[in-house]
Parts: structure tokens; C-alpha cells; sequence
């Protein structure tokens, strides 16, 4: 279970996050949505540990990523796969050897490590594509290669930051169906974070609304498609006022 | 007025904290022998490989230069012979060492900087991170291990080069013969003349590496923040290789 505890965060003087508490419970699918420059990625950055809190914590698996030396934080890490906004692919690296890094540093052998990425880029439908370099992908494609690095890994937990920003709508779909079927084939438990609604309603058992920093709202997918919040409404209905 | 010196002065220890903070992790760093070994190979081929044509082709005109400003210089009063002793001298002992690393402080610590510059702000560093790999062992240790072992090779060739060249404008230019040239050389050479420019060149090449990993990985903002960070590492080496040098002659001379 991943728990936010109070979690606080600024940026010079810009305070980004003031207290969000919420709970991840395991093999759900929790989707945090909210207005750009709301904390949400922030929020994710801290489960990893790629940013320190300045108050509160985030509790992964009754562990408090804050205490965590870099040993226990190497261990925690090996558990959860991070898919990136903008795929965050090593450019001097093909497509098999942005896989083979993760599985790498696992131990696995040559041979387990050649059948994950085969079957990671399986499915993601990108079979055959891994003597390719970033480069040569297209957007949709290098968000595939993101999240088949997560997948590859097996981890207990996925997170996903804005999978679907910047993609039309048939690639936001293809991701989506994507993230489903990962949930399905792994039973991992997934956070992502996003402004898309109809992703959001697609991925998420449960949906959290960030505002101001803490969380506004949370709840089931009709919870929050029935809330009567006039934030969260204008939110998810993408009014102008 | 005093509040902004006293701003300024905070934020300068906060950037020696900061730089001190980042020489401890990288020492930890080396606990990850499995991690950095197979990339210092990687990286010494690159520096070595990518470095040492601008090496040499500024050894070579400098050598040319010292062999004709010595006899024009000496002006008849000297034995020309000298030539040889003032080139292999001031190429073993400062020239050799001091202008190959200013041109390898724009060339590899501008690229070190400017590629984990890049790596920052596309989150690939992060990337790496969530992989569970230290950035410390994977990205600095082995660029700041591979500059410093390939540094002294790199500047022996370079004084080798100047030395040649110098021999070749003596020969061509000066009237001077081969012996006596050699003679010139030998004259005032201690084993003290090689061993303190290669060790010269090597706190160059570990200052050169370890300011570009640093500012490329502070990089903030883009790629602008990329230019930046690559002008940045560029002036600091430049400034700390001085620093080092009159250190060194301080020091060792």
C-alpha cells in the first residue's frame, strides 16, 4: 500500500503540495487528477524518492521514503516501475537496451533478461522494434517503450505520469487499453496522474482530485462522475467558469 | 546593500555545501564497482579517442612557436643548442599539460556537461533513478575515473608532439643539427619534468570531469538551462586549471 501522510513541498516560495494525505490501497488503480502545476507529478516524484519532503512523508509498504538510506531505497525502487511524461527513454540507447537496463541492474540472466524484453515489448504491440533508437519513434510509440520498461520489471506498483498527454486521441486510447491490460496481465497497482478525463475514467477504480495542494475529492469513477463539488464538476466537465 | 552581500554570501556556502555533498555521494559511489567499471572503459575511450587529434594539433604549432621564439629570443648570446632545453622543458612542464587542458575543457567538459545536462532535464536521470541505479556510479564516476587516468596519456603524447615539432622547425628553420638539439634537450631534464606535468594533467582532467558531471546534473530549465550549464563548465574548468596550476608549481617546484 502506498499512503501520502501530510505531505508537504515548495519550490522556493512557491508552495506546491500543503498536506495531501491519501491511500493507495494494493491492486487498484488510483488516478489523480487536478490543474496543471497542482503537485501532481511532484506528488508521484516522492514514492521513488526523487524528491525529499519538506513535511509529512509518503509510507510505501509500511516503509517511510524520506528515512530510507540509499540501500533500502535501491530495494524499494526495484519494486516499482515509473513510466515518464515525456517516456524518458536513454537516447544513446536502442529500444532492447532501454529494457535490458532495469533488468540489468536485477540480475537477471543474459537469457531471462532477452525473454522479459521480448515479452514486454509484446505487449505493447512493439515486437521487432528493439534495435530502434528513440529517435526513430514516434510519440505514442516511445510512450509504449516507457511503459514496457516498467513492465519488464515486473514491479508491485506502476506509475504513471500523464501517459496520454501530447498523444491524439486513437494513441490516448491504445495507452489506455494498454494500462488496463497491464493491471489484468500483473495485477500491479497503479497511480496515474492526469488531466485526461476519459483516460481517467477508463484506468481508474478510484479517482483523487488535487487542489491547492491537498486532495479535494476522492472516490469511485461514479463517485466523482456524480460529485456535486463545483470545483471537481468544473473540473471534470472542462468548463471555462 | 548588506542584506544583498549577505545574500550572496549564503548562497556561495550553500554552493560549497552543495559541491561537497556531491564529492561524498561519488565517493560512496565507488562502493558500485559493478556499476562504474564496465562505463570507465567506455568513457576512456571516448575522452582518449574523441581528444586526441585537438591534442596534438595544438602541440604541434606549439612547438613551432617555442623553437622559433627561443632562437629569436637567445639572439646569439645564448648557445642555440638551448632551443631544445627551453621547448622539451616548457612543453613537459607547463605548455604540454596546461594548453591541452584548456582545449579539453571546452571539448569534454563542455560535451560532459551539455549530455547529462540534456539527460537532467528529459528526466532521464530520474529515469535512471527509479531504475535503481546511482547516478553517481553510472553517470560521474566513470567520466571523472576515465578523465583522470586519460588525461596524463593524452598531454604525454601532446609534449611528445611539441617536442617533435619543435626538433622538425629547429632542424628546418634554425640550423640547429639533431645532436645538438638533443643535447639542448638532455641538458637540465630531471624524471621530476615528466612525472609533475602527468600529474598536472591528471587533477585537470579529474577537475575538468568533475565540474561538467556537476553543473550538467544541476542543469535547470530547458535547453537553455543546457547552454548554460555547458558555458558554465567551460569558464570554471578554465578558472580551476589555472588555480591548479600555480597550486601545483607552488607545491611541487
Amino acid at each position: 500500500m502506498i499512503e501520502f501522510k501530510d505531505l508537504h513541498k515548495a519550490f522556493g516560495t512557491k508552495q506546491v503540495l500543503e498536506g495531501l494525505s491519501l491511500k493507495i490501497r494494493d491492486s487498484e488503480t488510483m488516478v489523480i487528477i487536478g490543474y496543471s502545476g497542482t503537485g501532481k507529478s511532484v506528488a508521484l516524484k516522492h514514492i521513488v524518492g526523487l524528491l525529499p519532503p519538506d513535511a509529512g512523508d509518503v509510507i510505501v509498504d509500511g516503509q517511510a521514503v524520506s528515512t530510507l538510506d540509499r540501500d533500502e531505497l535501491t530495494r524499494l525502487r526495484q519494486g516499482i516501475g515509473y513510466v515518464f511524461q515525456f517516456a524518458a527513454l536513454f537516447d544513446s540507447m536502442t529500444v532492447a537496451e532501454n529494457l535490458e537496463l532495469g533488468l540489468r541492474r536485477r540480475g537477471l540472466s543474459h537469457e531471462e533478461i532477452e525473454e522479459r524484453v521480448r515479452e514486454a515489448l509484446a505487449l505493447v504491440d512493439l515486437s521487432g522494434t528493439g534495435e530502434q533508437m528513440p529517435a526513430e519513434l514516434s510519440g505514442g510509440m516511445r510512450k509504449r517503450v516507457g511503459i514496457a520498461r516498467a513492465i519488464a520489471l515486473r514491479p508491485r506498483y506502476i506509475l504513471y505520469d500523464e501517459p496520454t498527454t501530447g498523444l491524439d486521441p486513437v494513441t490516448s486510447a491504445v495507452i489506455d487499453r494498454l494500462m488496463v491490460r497491464t493491471r489484468e496481465h500483473l495485477g500491479v497497482t497503479g497511480v496515474v496522474v492526469t488531466h485526461d478525463m476519459r483516460s481517467a475514467y477508463t484506468v481508474g477504480d478510484r479517482i483523487a482530485m488535487l487542489y491547492e495542494g491537498r486532495v479535494r475529492q476522492v472516490g469511485s469513477v461514479e463517485e466523482i462522475q456524480r460529485t456535486e463539488d463545483p470545483v471537481v464538476r468544473q473540473f471534470i466537465e472542462g468548463r471555462a467558469e | 546593500m548588506i542584506e544583498a552581500i549577505g545574500r550572496r554570501s549564503v548562497s556561495a556556502i550553500e554552493s560549497v555545501g552543495r559541491f561537497g555533498h556531491f564529492l561524498v555521494d561519488m565517493v560512496r559511489g565507488l562502493r558500485d564497482v559493478g556499476t562504474w567499471a564496465r562505463l570507465v572503459i567506455v568513457q576512456m575511450r571516448r575522452i582518449g579517442v574523441d581528444s586526441l587529434p585537438v591534442a596534438l594539433f595544438i602541440a604541434a604549432f606549439t612547438g613551432v612557436v617555442l623553437a622559433l621564439q627561443a632562437s629569436y629570443t637567445f639572439t646569439g648570446a645564448v648557445p642555440l643548442y638551448f632551443v631544445g632545453t627551453l621547448v622539451g622543458k616548457t612543453m613537459m612542464l607547463e605548455l604540454g599539460p596546461v594548453l591541452t587542458g584548456l582545449a579539453l575543457a571546452g571539448r569534454v567538459g563542455a560535451s560532459m556537461a551539455a549530455e547529462l545536462g540534456t539527460m537532467r532535464v528529459t528526466e532521464q536521470v530520474d529515469a535512471l533513478e527509479t531504475l535503481a541505479y546511482d547516478p553517481q556510479s553510472y553517470l560521474v564516476l566513470p567520466r571523472v575515473l576515465a578523465a583522470t587516468l586519460m588525461f596524463p596519456v593524452i598531454v604525454a603524447f601532446a609534449i611528445a608532439m611539441g617536442i617533435v615539432t619543435g626538433w622538425l622547425t629547429s632542424l628546418a628553420l634554425l640550423d640547429l643539427s639533431t645532436p645538438d638539439f638533443i643535447k639542448g634537450l638532455k641538458l637540465f631534464y630531471v624524471f621530476k619534468d615528466i612525472w609533475f606535468g602527468l600529474l598536472k594533467s591528471a587533477s585537470f582532467g579529474f577537475t575538468i570531469a568533475l565540474v561538467g558531471c556537476k553543473v550538467g546534473l544541476s542543469t535547470r530549465g530547458g535547453a537553455e538551462g543546457v547552454g548554460r550549464s555547458t558555458t558554465r563548465a567551460v569558464v570554471y574548468s578554465a578558472i580551476l586549471i589555472l588555480v591548479l596550476d600555480a597550486f601545483w608549481a607552488v607545491i611541487l617546484l
